[in-house]
């Protein structure tokens, strides 16, 4: 790692910039860290009741629930899908792939309203659920449907990533060899996933814990059915409690840092391979 | 569906239960269909209710005063961000592919923060350190200066929140670049600034601006973190997204609809611009 080319200690005023980075990136992230930290430690043994309320803890628990979900149908949909959008030509490719892009650029709001029209009171699928007696909008299948949506790309851009580095090589000797696609499949091409499989994942999971606007405007975060972590935050400061705002801010802060942490980032180790 | 691809030469002998061909074919629909139903089918309900009432009624709702103002919200504050993160994000770039520094490990992680901490709790991160009841908070107070339930704090989450984009744009690139090339410049008598304007920025342009798009869209979207710290006060502090939520609540989808189509407008051009723009800066590469 020290010994990366063209990396030396700073010179002159090369100094003047790295003070600048490092006061900016402490300034906009570590003093607002510090701050909330401090917050919650003021406080602590009102936050630790307030986080052990039974109404934050199944919030809690129904964001973990979310992520495992969506890590779960986002995982599938991302090998096939990658495997679809790398090794595999068609009519509508292309916007097969940009439709997988347009999640990350849509509001979350309008996700939530988007799924709304479909969902909701007067919705197109109106006709077809409440017959059945299936209620998605203000319910658990909203706030599935939305974290699932807002989670998509993920996986599957990490996973389409490694799949067009590694090329088809390993494939093609695989079934010359006799193998059929399933075992090509489960022997060669999902081992070689498992970088980008973690990364997808890691990047899955914390997008789910900390999804907002898709899963209050669809899921109406109604407290002890609908309501996640971060429908919980903003309930909870419309409320004007901040001690509970704050823990579970601070809760789902820590999550993020320790998903990083486990992540240690193998994308830029074998970028400098 | 069940038909057995054309025997080629080297077909293996032996056959999964699917032939490849059927379980290509099998791949690509279930894949599509789930997108289809996922991804288009929402947005074409969004689409078409925000053009139901006729064109007039969605043009009225978009030229209503709060919702320009929140438009122009958006744009001015995500316009701001870009140029602050655009040239922020090229040099603690910079800083972590040519310098050895200690601790460099430590502001790549924290540079990847945003992407995994939730926007909202990047909004609760201000308040908890600018709102009115902290000793900052009171001290700004005190000059008549305001940066939680204010645009200086809008624009500080959106530092926040798209801090990583441009940093991870330009970083691959200048891996790629030979220092030798800038050595050889200064040898050869070109200032720092000379250097920097004709041997380092020219092929890191593409991927700067690829990164200050995204940084631009995903301001112009952002919707958690403002909606902790912006205090969302029509005319003032109140951005598009959030201007969306409240005619939701308010019982307004169409209008809220009919706003959503401009955001939506700014979001499918500015992706593929980011795209090609991405793939500009990759082919200045190797």
């Amino acid at each position: 790692m020290a010994s990366a080319p063209g990396r030396s200690r700073p010179v002159g005023a090369a100094w003047l910039v790295v003070a600048a980075v490092t006061l900016y990136v402490g300034g906009l992230l570590v003093v607002p860290l510090l701050a909330l930290t401090r917050a919650v430690l003021a406080d602590l043994p009102g936050v630790a009741s307030a986080l052990t309320a039974a109404d934050a803890l199944r919030a809690l628990g129904l964001s973990v629930a979310l992520a495992a979900v969506s890590l779960v149908l986002n995982g599938v949909a991302g090998v096939t899908g990658a495997l679809v959008l790398t090794r595999q030509r068609f009519l509508g490719r292309r916007l097969l792939d940009a439709l997988v892009d347009l999640p990350l650029a849509v509001s979350p709001v309008m996700t939530g309203l988007a799924f709304l029209l479909l969902f909701g009171r007067n919705g197109w699928l109106g006709p077809v659920l409440q017959p059945l007696g299936i209620k998605v909008a203000f319910a658990l299948p909203g706030l599935v449907i939305a974290t699932v949506f807002v989670t998509l790309p993920f996986m599957l851009r990490e996973i389409a990533l490694v799949l067009e580095e590694i090329g088809t090589s390993e494939e093609d000797a695989a079934s010359t060899l006799g193998a059929s696609a399933w075992q090509t499949f489960w022997l060669v091409t999902l081992p070689n996933l498992r970088e980008g499989l973690t990364l997808g994942a890691t990047l899955t999971v914390a997008r789910a814990l900390g999804e907002f606007g898709a899963v209050l405007v669809l899921g109406g975060a109604i407290t002890g059915r609908t309501d996640t972590a971060t429908t919980f935050i903003h309930n909870a400061m419309e409320e004007r409690h901040t001690t509970s705002a704050y823990g579970m801010a601070l809760v789902l802060a820590a999550a993020a840092a320790a998903l990083l942490f486990l992540l240690q980032r193998p994308s830029q180790t074998s970028r400098g391979k | 569906m069940s038909a057995a691809a054309p025997s080629t030469p080297e077909a293996p002998a032996r056959r999964a239960v699917l032939s490849d061909r059927a379980a290509a074919l099998l791949l690509r629909g279930s894949f599509g269909t789930y997108v289809t139903v996922l991804v288009a089918l929402p947005l074409l309900a969004l689409v078409y209710r925000g053009l139901a009432d006729g064109p007039a009624a969605a043009w009225a709702a978009i030229t209503a005063p709060a919702a320009v103002a929140a438009l122009k919200l958006s744009i001015g504050t995500g316009v701001v961000a870009a140029l602050v993160n655009g040239l922020a994000g090229t040099a603690i770039a910079w800083v972590l592919v040519r310098w050895d520094l200690p601790g460099r490990r430590l502001l790549s992680a924290l540079v990847d923060l945003p992407l995994a901490i939730p926007t909202l709790v990047a909004g609760i991160l201000l308040i908890a350190l600018f709102g009115p009841q902290t000793a900052i908070g009171a001290a700004l107070a005190e000059h008549d200066l305001a940066v939680a339930y204010a645009r200086p704090g809008i624009v500080l989450a959106l530092l926040f929140v798209t801090l990583p984009f441009v940093v991870r744009a330009v970083e691959p690139v200048l891996h790629e670049l030979d220092p030798a090339e800038e050595e050889a410049a200064t040898t050869l008598g070109a200032g720092r600034w000379l250097t920097f304007r004709y041997v380092l920025l020219p092929p890191l342009l593409p991927a700067v601006a690829a990164g200050t798009v995204q940084v631009f869209a995903r301001s112009v979207a952002e919707f958690g973190s403002l909606a902790a710290v912006s205090g969302n006060i029509p005319f003032q502090t109140l951005t598009a997204p959030v201007y969306i939520l409240g005619e939701v609540e308010g019982g307004s989808p169409g209008s809220a609809a009919a706003v959503s189509l401009v955001l939506l407008a700014v979001a499918l051009a500015l992706q593929p611009l980011s795209h090609a723009l991405a793939r500009a800066a990759g082919s200045r590469r190797g």
